[in-house]
């Protein structure tokens, strides 16, 4: 593998006295696209959420292990949890723009970050460019962020975080809510944020994780089973239990 | 039971549902007519133009001046006095309540909180007259402590219930999303509080500080007993006054009926009475202006 920009080392996590990671170890390259697979339940969601360290938000959440980016330990409390989560962005499940207009819904990170004033205009554009989302709102940026389609508001959401500039993008299952051709933008856009970002998504879609992921991971019971390229994942896996997973027999 | 019956019994209970309806709509409109009617013989008969600019509340005077200024700067001064106290203290304690506060805090704030409402006006009068009055007072040091400031932070204590419970519920329904979105943006705590959690709440606290004004423009007992009485203009916080509520219950069980003084309590009454109406009125546009940014 190339560089390695994220990984995870001995990670367990318990909520209560409840384990839901299982010593997790991996690797994510730098400027790849990997998937995490696997049944409902099987503690994907959560694995992605340790790197943004979204866990910090419920009292009863307990890590185990080391999250590294580069070679920044994430959850060293000598390094400020917003700083962290400046450099790896997180796009949710159901598109969540916030309560303001869709230009605001990009100028929010940027004021936090303490952007130069004079320059956020531009980084607004250049993020909507990227995210194609410009020529259909270009002119209505003091529209409500919540006037959008759902697809819209789900690129405005990667807009948002994009505009930060981070070295990691977290995205949570960023197609379930949307239709397929609104799905089928995000895919798009996606792959041409490859080549910029270091992308790792949780996906319930076999399809797009092939059609997407350079890399896939599937996890069953908390556990990481196996980790491969994509087409070792679908077309030749090592273990039974991956085998029966992207061949539809569970799940 | 046969089809006809049961077509029938459909019939009346339809018919009761709309009654109950229909009996609140009555009712506002049997009370606003009966103030306007009243307040319409006022102006006939007395001084319409002294009403608004006159200085002056004296009844007993051989020409009787009916001037509302005093009286409606009266009712200004405690509501708005109040207001200052009571939304940042009751949404403060809100904002404490719903997002900071440990579990067991809350389970006994809220608890108490809500008895403050249960507290009778005429209690809170008291405590205007016995401790906060001789407070001011001294600390001011002047003569008598019932004055506007008296009865601004006693109307505040009666509001904090109503805004906070509102306020608390506004803020606790703002969906857990829009704070993980913030907060996956590297926005710490507090940017998240005071930029997405309230603004989101606003349509709520909005509405939770026109209740509360519009229990302070309401309150009567309270300050009718803490606020000493003076139906002049006041001249600050310190000064003596005397609501629109207060001279309407002095007055309405003393004054000869249908005469002039009669229908100036009409007359008075039905400008409290719009001035509450455009108060929800013009909260209900904001708070909806807002609502246009929520899904």
């Amino acid at each position: 593998m190339d560089h390695v920009k994220l990984s995870a080392h001995n990670l367990n996590l318990f909520f209560g006295s409840k384990q839901i990671l299982k010593n997790i170890n991996i690797d994510f390259g730098e400027n790849q696209i990997t998937s995490l697979i696997g049944p409902s339940g099987c503690g994907k969601s959560t694995l992605l959420r340790c790197f943004n360290r979204m866990h910090d938000l419920s009292a009863d959440a307990r890590i185990e292990g080391t999250i590294q980016l580069n070679e920044l330990d994430v959850y060293d409390k000598k390094n400020p949890v917003t700083q962290i989560r400046k450099r790896i962005g997180m796009v949710f499940q159901k598109p969540n723009p916030l309560p303001k207009s869709i230009y605001e819904n990009l100028s929010y990170g940027l004021n936090i970050h303490q952007f130069p004033k004079d320059e956020i205009p531009g980084l607004i554009e250049s993020a909507l460019k990227e995210s194609y989302l410009w020529d259909e709102v270009k002119d209505e940026l003091k529209k409500p962020a919540v006037k959008l389609s759902g697809g819209q508001q789900q690129r405005l959401c990667i807009a948002r975080t994009v505009v930060l500039r981070p070295e990691v993008i977290l995205m949570d299952e960023p197609c379930s809510a949307l239709d397929p051709i609104s799905t089928r933008k995000i895919e798009e856009l996606i792959l041409s944020l490859r080549k910029d970002y270091t992308i790792v998504i949780v996906t319930h879609n076999m399809q797009q994780a092939q059609r997407i992921s350079d890399k896939v991971a599937f996890m069953y019971l908390g556990e990481l089973i196996e980790y491969d390229s994509t087409e070792n994942i679908f077309k030749n896996p090592r273990q039974e239990l991956t085998k029966n997973y992207v061949g539809g027999h569970f799940g | 039971m046969n089809a006809s019956k049961r077509e029938a019994i459909d019939r009346l209970l339809k018919m009761v549902f709309r009654a109950t309806g229909l009996v609140t709509i009555g009712l506002l409109g049997g009370i606003f007519f009966m103030l306007l009617f009243n307040s319409i013989a006022f102006f006939a008969k007395g001084n319409p133009i002294d009403f608004f600019t006159g200085s002056q509340w004296n009844p007993g005077s051989d020409a009787g001046n009916y001037s509302i200024l005093p009286l409606l700067a009266s009712t200004g001064f405690v509501a708005l006095g109040s207001m200052m106290i009571a939304v940042p203290l009751g949404i403060f304690t809100a904002t404490f309540l719903s997002e900071l506060a440990p579990d067991t805090l809350r389970t006994i704030l809220k608890p108490v909180i809500e008895m403050l409402a249960a507290i009778p006006s005429v209690a809170i009068g008291f405590l205007g007259i016995v401790l906060v009055g001789p407070a001011i007072a001294r600390v001011f040091g002047i003569q008598n402590g019932l004055n506007a400031l008296n009865g601004s932070i006693l109307l505040a204590i009666m509001a904090l219930p109503t805004i906070i419970t509102i306020s608390e519920d506004a803020i606790s329904a703002v969906p857990k999303t829009y704070k993980e979105a913030s907060l996956a943006l590297g926005a710490n705590k507090w940017a998240t509080l005071f930029q997405v959690t309230l603004p989101a709440a606003l349509p709520g606290l909005i509405a939770a500080v026109m209740l509360g004004l519009g229990r302070a423009l309401g309150e009567t007992m309270t300050v009718l007993m803490a606020t000493g009485n003076a139906a002049a203009l006041p001249k600050g916080f310190l000064d003596s006054i005397r609501t629109i509520t207060a001279t309407i219950a002095i007055e309405m069980g003393e004054v000869p009926y249908q005469t002039t003084h009669y229908f100036a309590l009409f007359a008075i009454a039905v400008v409290l009475f719009i001035i509450t109406l455009l108060i929800n009125l013009l909260g209900e546009f904001f708070a909806n202006r807002l609502r246009k940014f929520h899904a």
